[in-house]
């Protein structure tokens, strides 16, 4: 196991009001991801616990990808993957932010 | 999401039980915010998942309220560890002490988690007590199945414990799998590459058809709680008479199909006719040929 973190400065919050969101399963290529709103607002932190080791600049650039994307203000988006590839790990996270915009 | 066309095999732990349950009534107890995860895992260098594989909570069903537990199949073949155990037999314990609020289990497991070995045969022992303990007191306790994984090892012993079963045909319930099996007894015992053989055997529609399940749903979330809330009127009170009318049932079935070869023998015991084609009828159509050769017995379990 590894565990990586990454903390980015973001431009706006986070859409919606939700508090807290899950998505996902811990299964062989794929990976949870549990969103709370619970950082300031021009700040995200992702927490993630993988069982591939040594793919840390892969998950540096998917997670650079989504912060620009999306603009996860507020977030912490805390993941066990599974050894999900790349676009799984970017459509949880899409569907993570998705999630926490939906009506409570 | 809409419960009548979402497939339940298909569907997360946490899908399930929001469509089972009436719309947005799902109180989630000790959720993946609290991370109890599983202390063993991390021993083993495996990932871990913050509901350690199981949702637990209440909630109302058409205005019912009810305890509800979901196993995700996926995380481990749903398998029962420490954390996981824990949670159900704490529900099921808040359903002993209130006692008018009936438990649904949304089973969906292979069995105790090898991994945290121990911990796990014990939670499966605490658990069957546990059910058994919330059913004296009068709660009633429903079984789902109709999961990828299947209702196996202490699932399929906590399935039998249960007030009353509802299985789709993606549902199988036994205690050892055909894996174990052919890997113990030999593959003349059972070839567990043979899936109609193990479907026939273990599948839904067989554990319908012998009475080891009360109900048949189709394989949606809609089927699965029609057939809970009829489980949840019609499930009978757990008394010496209902234990008595249960060993008399089951003395009954090893009586007429316990020189059955195969699972087509026995429904051609029953009167099937063409038993052989019964795999491969739509829901619909198995469901009144079951309701014909066996009725829902209201007196047993």
């Amino acid at each position: 196991m590894e565990d990586l973190t990454f903390r980015h400065t973001v431009r706006a919050r986070a859409g919606g009001t939700r508090r807290l969101a899950i998505t996902g399963v811990v299964a062989s290529g794929n990976l949870e991801v549990l969103v709370e709103r619970v950082l300031p607002e021009t700040e995200c932190l992702l927490e993630i616990k993988t069982a591939a080791e040594g793919f840390g600049q892969v998950w540096s650039a998917v997670i650079a990808d989504f912060v620009d994307r999306y603009s996860p203000g507020g977030l912490r988006l805390s993941i066990n993957d599974g050894g999900a590839r790349p676009d799984t790990v970017s459509l949880r996270l899409a569907q993570a932010i998705r999630l926490m915009e939906a009506a409570p | 999401m809409n419960a009548t066309v979402t497939s339940w095999y298909e569907s997360s732990a946490r899908a399930r039980a929001q469509l089972l349950l009436d719309p947005g009534s799902l109180l989630e107890f000790i959720g993946p915010e609290m991370r109890e995860v599983s202390p063993h895992l991390q021993v083993f260098d495996l990932p871990e998942q913050f509901d350690d594989g199981i949702l637990v909570g209440r909630g109302t069903l058409n205005g019912m309220p009810v305890f509800i537990a979901a196993q995700e199949g996926r995380f481990m073949g749903g398998a029962f560890g420490e954390v996981h155990g824990a949670k159900l037999t704490g529900l099921l314990r808040a359903a002993k002490a209130i006692a008018s609020m009936p438990v649904l289990i949304l089973f969906d497991t292979g069995g105790v988690r090898l991994q945290e070995a121990n911990a796990g045969e014990l939670a499966i022992a605490e658990i069957m007590r546990a059910v058994i303990e919330a059913r004296m007191a009068g709660a009633k306790v429903i079984g789902l199945i109709g999961g990828r994984a299947g209702c196996y090892g202490g699932g399929g012993l906590t399935a039998a414990c249960c007030s009353a079963l509802v299985v789709s045909e993606q549902g199988r319930i036994a205690v050892s799998g055909p894996e174990v099996i052919e890997t113990n007894r030999g593959v003349e015992e059972l070839d567990s590459r043979d899936r109609a053989l193990v479907w026939r055997t273990m599948g839904g529609k067989h554990r319908r058809l012998i009475g080891g399940a009360d109900l048949f749903a189709d394989d949606t979330a809609q089927d699965f709680r029609n057939a809970a809330l009829e489980l949840l009127r019609g499930a009978a009170p757990f008394t010496i008479d209902t234990l008595n009318a249960e060993q008399a049932r089951l003395e009954e079935r090893l009586r007429r199909f316990g020189n059955c070869h195969d699972a087509v023998d026995i429904w051609t015991a029953q009167g099937i006719a063409h038993a052989e084609s019964v795999p491969a009828l739509p829901a619909d159509r198995f469901i009144a040929l079951a309701d014909s050769i066996q009725k829902p017995l209201r007196d047993a379990r």
